[in-house]
């Protein structure tokens, strides 16, 4: 009888833990710091929903792709175009059912199941304390003295290097490969991630870091510092822009859709800035903070579909790989 | 003389099946992943030329690595073992700390020294001379020594303190040359230690990947981690990355094979646990040598080491709650590693218990990581598992190093005392309590040390698993650094410096009963 009063008892518990609802998103690790973007998402969106968001970060492709349908996850955020084309054959994910109208991206986007939320576009970033001339196009950067140096991502470990394998692709096309030789001497070294370059940067062991064109952005309104610059390059910046999607074996539908129209409400657009450190993906320009406002924007932007970077991609990393081996 | 140790007629059984036991989970802890990868994977890859130029690199970076490491830590080993000085027990200590550091920790300490902007590069410029560059083969091998070095000389010392004092007397006694020492009594402890640690050193190696890739300067320096890697999360080619994983585990037990063959040759016997007086070595030319060895090595390996410190002490205040919540979990990691790593330790102490566990540092720790999520996602969800997990494979990880650490006194103490206890009929608790542990007492300590450090500092598997309520210290610390909080990351460091250091020289000093070791 006890055991039975014990057994009820235990189901109502949970029942009332039950009601609130869990809905499970998979972020890249830089998300869920106390400094990412995510312990604000959080607290923005279990206001509104009345339920328990979980982020659980790590790799997110290859976690969703080795869990096939079985996965936990809802939603997906933090995904780029130029490993989407994996994710989209899966046929995990759903139809994000979401009105583009607002977006404010620099290139068209009609992709129904991928949803932008914030972008950024590869680019060199210096200290004007410790360069006074940076070169102020790719082709200078090529031609710069070899006692310029630079500190990149390797292309096969993270998404900052390939997109600059793509970038270089999309600029010297067949000739990448020559690019990359020009360049090489400059290069002090190529990190696994982006992490180990920007400390590499912070150090001053390098004059000029792989990064993207919103970094000095960082600098600008959380340390004060309007001396890190993104250098603009006429020849034109990759675009990377980050997605969200939702799962379509999820167990929370309504949840998961609500999410997706979060994203590009006003109340997330309006955090991300300064969140991620990145260009909202649905927010008109003068609405962005004061710091973004003052960043220098590329006059043109590079972008491969991801149809296009999933071709392009073995070639783009092969004439990274050779023009630095020699 | 014959030194097979002679079976114990009490209870063999007993320690045989606990043996036994101990190498069956060890092989299914790292073969299980692997095939579960190959299993989810439909079958083996290709190997592409790309992947033969970083084979090609990884063997040549892991030999010359594993050789300097090995052979500077001839002269280190031995200086510090004939020299007494102030502060000596307090340097060997801290002349441990790189091994244990975790490894952005200590490129980023290392390029602080010899980097493009470092110390050495700015005092030679103020001497107008030529800076030097870090990056290349040599940067890798150089990384590879700073983290090496430490245990390698830490390896030999214990070795040297544990020749019989009585030998030395006698050397002393027969006025033997400094070159008869060596042949006699050094040579042949070399010839018993160097092998194993030389084949420790080059697995380890084997599998590095970010201090290859970012002291490497570039693809040259590409290593077959590396391709694991690429192949894992950007290809999501499981059936490649499992090829590669299983030509990396081949190439870690040829080399642990090899080095068993070679390392022969006999203790040196028994004596009566004097401490080991030197009076060899006494000459000002033997003194001069050996004080120039102290300085160089402990310059090399402190300096970095000051640097991180220095890095990291302005980042300390700005650390959050995240960030103690993720050193207590490391901390409660780093301990369960260490009980389950000596207790794992202890039956499998022998020759080729050593060989086999160095297929736990072979194995790609991403596809160990990725093997138990795929057979542990059927039953459990995995992110509750997170801290267990890690903390089962640290102990995993840090095995082989306890085994090289214990089992040379392990088996010597068989060699010399297994008759005796057999003629005194000791049960095999009595020998245990009477014999082997006391004698194994320091390099249980050491052992110990080492894992509770290495499994604060590793960052491994946990990056599959975590979740944010369950990040250990390292993980944080790139979490950190990926939001740009690079000083609260060089803080973060340096609390996981603290900590790891702290839980050596604890669980170390525990061990060294002996004043004078």
């Amino acid at each position: 009888m006890k055991a039975l009063t014990f057994a009820a008892g235990f189901l109502t518990a949970t029942a009332a833990v039950a009601q609130q609802e869990t809905l499970t998103v998979y972020a890249p690790d830089y998300f869920v710091s106390e400094w990412g973007p995510g312990p604000r998402i959080e607290e923005l969106f279990e206001a509104r929903c009345d339920c328990d968001l979980q982020f659980l970060p790590g790799d997110v492709l290859p976690r969703i792709l080795l869990e096939g349908d079985r996965t936990e996850a809802d939603v997906v955020i933090g995904l780029n175009t130029d490993v989407t084309q994996q994710a989209r054959e899966s046929g995990l994910f759903a139809p994000h059912r979401v009105d583009l109208a607002p977006l404010t991206l620099p290139i068209d986007w009609t992709d129904d199941v991928f949803l932008p939320f914030n972008y950024s576009h590869t680019a060199f970033v210096y200290a004007t304390t410790r360069l006074n001339d940076a070169p102020d196009s790719f082709d200078a950067l090529l031609n710069a003295p070899d006692d310029l140096r630079i500190v990149i991502q390797d292309p096969r470990s993270s998404i900052s290097g390939l997109a600059m394998a793509l970038w270089v692709h999309a600029i010297y096309g067949d000739e990448a490969q020559a690019a990359w030789e020009q360049l090489a001497p400059k290069i002090v070294t190529v990190t696994r991630g982006w992490s180990e370059s920007y400390g590499l940067f912070t150090d001053g062991e390098a004059d000029m870091v792989l990064s993207y064109t919103t970094s000095p952005a960082y600098h600008i309104i959380a340390e004060d510092d309007t001396t890190k610059k993104a250098a603009i390059f006429p020849e034109g910046h990759y675009f990377m822009v980050e997605l969200a999607a939702k799962l379509a074996g999820t167990d929370q539908p309504e949840l998961a859709q609500d999410f997706m129209d979060f994203i590009l409400s006003e109340d997330f657009q309006s955090m991300i800035a300064t969140g991620n450190w990145s260009f909202p993906a649905a927010l008109p320009r003068d609405q962005w903070p004061e710091g973004f406002q003052q960043l220098d924007m590329p006059e043109t932007v590079l972008f491969y579909s991801e149809e296009e970077a999933a071709a392009l991609r073995d070639e783009a990393i092969e004439a990274w790989r050779q023009g630095l081996s020699r | 003389m014959a030194a097979r140790p002679v079976a114990l007629t009490a209870a063999p059984t007993t320690a045989r099946i606990a043996t036994l036991s101990a190498a069956g989970i060890l092989a299914a802890l790292t073969l299980g992943p692997i095939a579960a990868v190959l299993w989810r994977a439909g079958g083996l890859g290709a190997v592409t030329p790309a992947d033969l130029d970083a084979l090609r690199f990884t063997l040549v970076q892991a030999a010359l690595s594993a050789g300097f490491s090995c052979a500077l830590a001839v002269p280190v080993a031995r200086a510090l073992a004939r020299r007494r000085f102030v502060g000596r027990g307090a340097l060997v200590a801290l002349m441990g700390a790189p091994f244990i550091l975790p490894v952005i920790v200590a490129v980023m300490g290392l390029i602080a020294l010899f980097g493009q902007a470092g110390l050495v590069n700015g005092a030679l410029s103020a001497l107008g001379l030529p800076k030097i560059d870090i990056y290349g083969l040599h940067g890798v091998v150089v990384a590879h020594v700073f983290f090496n070095l430490p245990l390698a000389v830490r390896i030999l010392l214990q070795g040297w303190l544990d020749l019989p004092a009585e030998r030395f007397r006698l050397a002393a006694s027969l006025r033997l040359t400094p070159w008869a020492i060596f042949s006699q009594l050094e040579w042949p402890l070399l010839r018993r230690l160097m092998p194993g640690a030389f084949a420790v050193f080059f697995v380890i190696c084997l599998t590095s990947f970010a201090v290859a890739l970012t002291l490497g300067g570039g693809p040259r320096a590409t290593t077959v981690e590396l391709a694991i890697y690429q192949a894992m999360r950007f290809e999501f080619d499981l059936s490649h990355a499992a090829t590669l994983a299983l030509i990396q585990l081949a190439l870690a037990l040829v080399a642990g094979w090899v080095a068993l063959r070679l390392s022969r040759g006999a203790g040196l016997g028994t004596g009566l646990d004097r401490l080991p007086l030197r009076w060899d070595g006494q000459g000002p030319a033997a003194r001069l040598t050996d004080s120039a060895w102290i300085a160089v090595a402990g310059a090399f390996l402190l300096v970095p080491l000051a640097l991180v410190v220095a890095r990291g002490v302005p980042g300390l205040v700005l650390l959050g709650a995240d960030t103690w919540r993720a050193a207590g979990h490391s901390l409660g990691v780093a301990l369960a590693s260490t009980v389950l790593c000596l207790a794992w330790a202890l039956p499998l102490a022998r020759p080729r218990g050593a060989l086999l566990s160095l297929a736990a540092i072979a194995i790609s720790p991403l596809v160990l990581g990725t093997g138990l999520f795929v057979i542990l996602r059927p039953f459990v969800n995995p992110f509750t598992l997170a801290l267990p997990v890690t903390a089962l494979v640290n102990a995993l990880m840090a095995l082989p190093f306890a085994l090289r650490i214990i089992t040379p006194a392990a088996e010597s103490t068989r060699a010399d005392y297994a008759r005796l206890a057999a003629t005194l009929r000791l049960t095999r608790g009595a020998w245990l309590r009477l014999v082997l542990l006391p004698r194994l007492r320091r390099p249980l300590g050491f052992a110990a040390g080492l894992t509770a450090a290495l499994a604060m500092g590793d960052l491994g598997v946990i990056a599959l698993f975590a979740d944010p309520q369950r990040a250990t210290l390292p993980l944080q610390v790139y979490r950190l650094m990926g939001s740009y909080q690079m000083e609260a990351a060089a803080g973060a460091s340096l609390l996981l410096l603290i900590l790891s250091f702290g839980l050596f020289v604890l669980f170390d000093r525990g061990g060294r009963v002996r004043a004078s070791a």
